[in-house]
């Protein structure tokens, strides 16, 4: 059976097999964008992602290394037509999401 | 040189007094391919739009009415920094098709918004928005000496 999200999945499928990442979250924006012109005739329903990816494969690259990364993986499925318009990108390493998280709490408290 | 006005129908805010000599040589993440499909009037075309200000962000639609919400986020971004409209020009890809294909694959990043500083890319909206958030930005505008001058009696 097709899948009803190919994109989705190629993007799982991908950034898992080339980054191992601890944590990978894909969220689907794309319906808040559906009213966007260049969309007009796009029936995928799978055109704008963010997805937030923690891999060690990050360490010691700077940010546009690593969207660049990301962006090589994905790169059929960015130009084909139809395919992905937009993806927001954050890309950190588990050290930078543990600081995060210390910081988020210090802020909280 | 330019034969034909590429990009100039484009270009906004840029006749600034920054005619010096823009430097030909390719970006260092350039790959031998890429430079291959980019041709050499379409690149020499991006270096120039590129070194046309200090500051350069290749946008949908134009400073004052953004055709997408990631280059709306990018100039209200840059304007809350401060940039310097003097030391900043804007380039709506949506009015050359060749500067759209073109930017892409001479940064080698696929999408749009892209910011330049001194010639340099620093990256895509995702990019601005936590550089903006963690003071990087700030850090790097500051050092560029592209804000605009504080007043007196702005001044700390």
């Amino acid at each position: 059976m097709a899948s009803e999200t190919p994109m989705e999945d190629a993007i799982r499928t991908k950034v898992t097999e080339a980054l191992s990442p601890s944590r990978l979250e894909i969220f689907n924006d794309s319906h808040k964008h559906a009213h966007h012109k260049p969309m007009q005739g796009s029936r995928s329903g799978e055109t704008h992602f963010r997805v937030v990816i923690t891999s060690e494969a990050f360490r010691s690259k700077m940010q546009p290394a690593r969207h660049r990364l990301v962006y090589g993986l994905l790169r059929d499925e960015m130009a084909a037509d139809g395919g992905i318009h937009a993806l927001q990108l954050r890309t950190i390493t588990p050290e930078e999401e543990e600081r995060q998280k210390v910081k988020d709490e210090a802020e909280k408290a | 040189m330019f034969s034909r006005p590429l990009f100039l129908a484009s270009l906004r805010q840029a006749a600034r007094p920054v005619a010096r000599q823009a430097v030909l040589r390719p970006a260092p993440f350039l790959t031998a391919f890429q430079q291959r499909l980019l041709s050499d009037h379409t690149k020499q075309a991006i270096e120039k739009a590129v070194s046309s200000a200090p500051v350069v962000l290749f946008m949908k639609g134009t400073p004052e009415t953004p055709q997408c919400g990631f280059s709306r986020a990018s100039i209200q971004i840059l304007s809350l920094q401060g940039v310097n409209p003097t030391k900043f020009a804007a380039f709506n890809v949506l009015e050359d098709d060749e500067l759209r294909s073109g930017i892409k694959e001479f940064s080698d990043w696929p999408t749009i918004p892209q910011l330049y500083l001194d010639k340099e890319f620093v990256g895509g909206c995702d990019i601005l928005v936590s550089m903006h958030q963690d003071g990087s930005l700030a850090k790097m505008l500051e050092e560029k000496g592209v804000l605009t001058p504080l007043g007196d009696s702005a001044a700390e």
